[in-house]
């Protein structure tokens, strides 16, 4: 254990625990509508450590989708994670061990990642380590209490709270689009297509929706406009 | 249907996604194609779950609008995350107090 890293990890992970705390709050609003307790939400988001994916997975608990689906929608709203972890094995010390790549991997989200990914030099696990003891109870401590609340909250601050998780969302996706003009078109063709399926009312759950939308718009993107090198995350 | 069964899935199959390429692969990506794809995939699937709902979300059809519209202008201007969020989160707020 490196101990200075893993203070630098705890100093750099709070303002990520508060962050997630406010964002974890709104996601449990939206699990308690899926009928989900509060020590659920808290196992829920300890487990996964992620915000689209959790969103999304709690909708198919909702409509009380098949275990098939939840299983693709979690798949599909945590695809980024994928790159995340592939880029960060560049940078592994060999004499790093499986398991505590595992641990270093398990907390790859998009924040975590952005500071594992500052830093000089070989990853040292000991800094995620610091980074997720902070991070991760925020994170599932504010889902729980998100649960917990929406019993008590007056129902306009619970709508209210709920937009906080797709701020988070728009807060993610649209500096990407001011530089990127593909995602830029991309973003808008997704906003249009998802509000005709809303407005058709076809006969599919959301997370069949999204699952279905992503997969196409992706693969008609990546076809037609092939990332350039530099583009990669 | 379980939630506690429901729960374990999403548990394994994130931890799949995060750890796979952490075991087996050596190499980076090389397909243009799959490259483009894992790239463009996430912005798809957040913006298909933030529109329309976000306008669905509140009880006032335009404070869902306007938090919208507030939310990518800051965005936009490259504001952090919180501020982004707790930003559409007041202007649900003050406009449901009014309207």
């Amino acid at each position: 254990m490196n101990k200075i890293a893993f203070k630098d990890g705890i100093r750099d992970g709070l303002p990520i625990c508060f962050g997630y705390f406010a964002v974890a709050f709104s996601l449990g609003i939206a699990m308690r509508k899926a009928g989900l307790t509060s020590f659920q939400g808290f196992l829920f988001s300890a487990l996964n450590m992620a915000s689209a994916g959790e969103y999304a997975a709690s909708q198919v608990i909702q409509s009380l989708g098949s275990y098939l689906e939840i299983a693709t929608v979690t798949l599909i709203a945590n695809m980024r994670y994928l790159l995340m972890s592939t880029a960060i094995t560049q940078r592994f010390n060999p004499d790093t061990n499986i398991m505590e790549r595992m641990i270093v991997g398990y907390g790859i989200t998009d924040e975590i990642f952005g500071i594992t990914i500052n830093r000089e030099g070989y990853i040292e696990p000991s800094y995620n380590y610091g980074a997720l003891l902070v991070a991760v109870p925020g994170w599932s401590i504010g889902t729980a209490l998100g649960i917990l609340a929406g019993n008590i909250l007056p129902a306009r601050l619970v709508s209210a709270l709920t937009v906080t998780l797709f701020g988070m969302f728009i807060a993610i996706i649209i500096p990407k689009a001011k530089h990127n003009k593909v995602i830029f078109y991309l973003i808008i063709i997704s906003f249009l297509v998802s509000f005709l399926f809303d407005h058709f009312k076809l006969d599919i759950s959301l997370g069949t929706k999204t699952i279905l939308l992503t997969i196409i718009l992706s693969a008609l993107a990546a076809y037609f406009f092939p990332i350039k090198e530099e583009e990669k995350s | 249907m379980n939630n506690y069964v429901y729960i374990l899935i999403t548990f394994i199959v994130t931890i799949a996604i995060r750890t796979i390429p952490i075991i087996f692969i050596r190499k980076p990506i090389t397909s243009p194609f799959l490259k483009s794809f894992l790239y463009y995939a996430p912005y798809v699937t957040l913006a298909i779950m933030t529109f329309p709902s976000i306008i669905n979300a509140t009880d006032n059809i335009f404070a869902g609008i306007c938090a919208l519209i507030v939310g990518i202008y800051l965005a936009w201007k490259e504001k952090s995350l919180p501020i982004v969020a707790s930003a559409c989160f007041i202007t649900v707020l003050i406009i449901e107090l009014f309207v």
